[in-house]
């Protein structure tokens, strides 16, 4: 582990990808110290300074109630790695069961766990994730649950065919010779050869589920106003352009940090994973 | 009977069970609704008779599995119900904003294979060279932001501060055009007026090339990868010691095979962008399906929701059809197998 980790930093990209994900998460954990105005990640209004241009005391300029922009950008970033982090510990572990239990059960179990999966990655998980949040409430908790309820497939299918190769393998034969349960079999022997697959595949889906998330916010389907999300205040300020750009320029601009930032780093990950191979 | 047509056969098998297994998840979703669906239907002010009696015709009184049967009865005889929010059939509603979406992600689907692919050659001849690491970043850039964001930065680079692109729409009102099929730009080649064609081209391209940013870095990355692996397999280095050019060992022998993994690949990735054009249509005020979905989802109106996901998901079936038969005919193990392949 520490061994892949030297690995990671010597490429360039990927420490890159590394300090931009710290950056990301340390503004997010310590917001309430680093923002120039705390209480602007709620409902204040301040229409003395309304729609300002950014400038010395507001570096990102204020939206159209007066709020600090770069403050709202910092809680923003709360919301999404809280949002991301709970997704992906709710439908990892959902899809790897399934996965497995497809992969190694295989017969009417693979064939009906596996056409679950294909009707859901049949429909784009956008669409999905909209759909569901049409007929729920749109709340944080809802938000949640509509991308996690479209995610696990996408870990089912991965595990499933990890597992289906791993299947044949000698060490598992062996492990059934000797009579191992199945339960062991699947969780301590075919598992752990899963888990980089996995691993990799969960810090690439952390900006992908900040994506759908911020994307259902910016349809006004994710987490509602006041709380500051950056989808929210691209569509926002989106109506203001051009002359009030840094409404959505500065939002926008966050969102492609953040995810740059896992995305390089999910990408040395899965190219150690693949050299090792 | 040739190996592709059962292959067609088959896949259209599975399409069927997957498809009815999407018509349950979307009649489950409509149905975790919180509140009765009839009184949402009706608004705030109907009375306790006229609810009762749109619960009746809704089959909303029967069991689950009857109601289910009702649904999907309708629905195989094309009757996706009426919308609430235009007071006409889902259906009609449909088709008429359908085409403006389809003729969005198929300009999207071209410039992303269009570009990605190239871009993606490029990088594998010149491996580990200044080209490869451009791609790389560039592809890691483009997934790097959702569509909306991709949308607003060209739109203020390329409609405002650059005024080359219409800012907003599929076309300028100067121009009357009978919509015979929907497509505009079909319909103005059909009225004959190329002034028109090119207005709605140019209204066409940023909505397109937003939508198809990720996908572009997505089929480079993809190619790339295929293509490096290719190149190690050894029928290429007996090319190479056959002494063929190497552009023509890129292009012959390298490419065709390469392209088989990107394909299923792409067939994804347009259908990621049928989910994304809800962003992209948001940005460019564009009136295709995607922002009726919006305005039903709105709404909560259930039958108008129902409908477009329906649609969406036939459509990617669809597409993932045409790109498995797109691999048989590239991959000749396939091609000509006698027995069935998977």
């Amino acid at each position: 582990m520490t061994r892949t980790f030297r690995i990671l930093l010597r490429n360039p990209l990927s420490l890159v990808g590394f300090v931009l994900v710290t950056l990301v998460v340390l503004m997010a954990v310590f917001a309430p110290w680093i923002a120039p105005f705390p209480t602007h990640n709620g409902a204040v209004v301040d229409f003395l300074n309304n729609n300002r241009a950014p400038s010395a005391q507001n570096w990102m300029g204020t939206d159209l109630v007066g709020r600090d922009i770069f403050s709202r950008i910092l809680y923003a970033y709360q919301i999404s790695l809280i949002l991301g982090v709970v997704v992906l510990a709710i439908a990892t572990p959902i899809g790897t069961v399934f996965g497995l239990m497809a992969g190694y059960l295989g017969g009417w179990i693979e064939a009906v766990l596996m056409r679950i999966v294909d009707v859901f990655l049949s429909i784009p998980p956008l669409v999905l994730a909209i759909a569901m949040m049409g007929v729920l409430e749109p709340t944080l908790t809802n938000a949640m649950l509509a991308v996690t309820a479209m995610w696990w497939p996408w870990y089912a299918r991965l595990v499933y065919a990890i597992s289906r190769s791993e299947r044949e393998e000698g060490y598992v034969l062996a492990a059934e010779v000797i009579g191992a349960s199945t339960r062991h079999i699947v969780f301590r022997e075919i598992l752990p050869n899963c888990l980089p697959a996995i691993i990799t595949k969960m810090t690439l889906d952390m900006g992908f589920v900040i994506i759908i998330a911020s994307s259902l916010s910016f349809l006004g389907l994710g987490v509602q106003p006041p709380t500051p999300d950056l989808g929210s205040m691209v569509a926002e300020g989106a109506r203001y352009l051009p002359d009030s750009w840094w409404l959505t320029v500065f939002p926008g601009l966050a969102i492609l940090v953040a995810i740059f930032g896992f995305n390089l780093l999910g990408d040395g990950l899965r190219e150690i994973l693949e050299v090792e191979e | 009977m040739s190996p592709i047509f059962r292959l067609l056969i088959r896949r259209l098998g599975i399409s069927l069970i997957v498809l009815i297994g999407v018509s349950m998840l979307i009649f489950a979703i409509a149905r975790i609704i919180p509140g009765d669906p009839a009184r949402i239907a009706l608004g705030p002010n109907a009375t306790v008779q006229q609810i009762a009696k749109l619960r009746a015709e809704m089959h909303l009184d029967e069991p689950l599995l009857v109601q289910y049967g009702y649904f999907l009865a309708d629905v195989i005889q094309g009757d996706l119900g009426t919308s609430l929010y235009t007071n006409r059939p889902v259906t009609l509603d449909i088709a008429q904003f359908l085409p403006a979406t389809i003729e969005l992600v198929l300009l999207a689907g071209v410039i992303m294979v269009g570009l990605g692919l190239p871009l993606g050659i490029v990088a594998a001849r010149y491996r580990g060279r200044w080209p490869d690491h451009l791609v790389r970043v560039f592809a890691l850039l483009t997934v790097s932001a959702p569509s909306f964001v991709w949308a607003v930065i060209l739109m203020l680079l390329f409609a405002f501060y650059l005024p080359l692109f219409p800012i907003a729409g599929r076309i300028s009102d100067i121009y009357e055009i009978d919509r015979a099929t929907g497509f505009l730009t079909v319909d103005t080649l059909l009225a004959g007026n190329i002034a028109a064609f090119g207005n709605v081209v140019s209204h066409l391209i940023l909505p397109a090339v937003a939508l198809a940013l990720s996908g572009i870095g997505q089929a480079a990355r993809l190619t790339r990868a295929n293509m490096v692996e290719t190149y190690q397999k050894p029928y290429i280095e007996m090319a190479q010691a056959f002494g063929f050019y190497p552009s023509r060992i890129a292009r012959i022998f390298a490419l065709k095979p390469s392209l088989i993994p990107s394909l299923t690949v792409i067939g994804l990735d347009f259908a990621a962008m049928m989910g994304n054009a809800f962003l992209v249509e948001a940005v460019f005020a564009w009136p295709g399906l995607s922002r009726y979905g919006v305005a039903v989802i709105l709404r909560k109106d259930l039958n108008a929701i129902m409908g477009t996901v329906l649609i969406i998901a036939l459509t990617f079936l669809i597409v993932n059809i045409i790109v498995d038969l797109m691999i048989a005919f590239l991959n000749p193990r396939i091609r000509y197998s006698t027995r069935t392949g998977t």
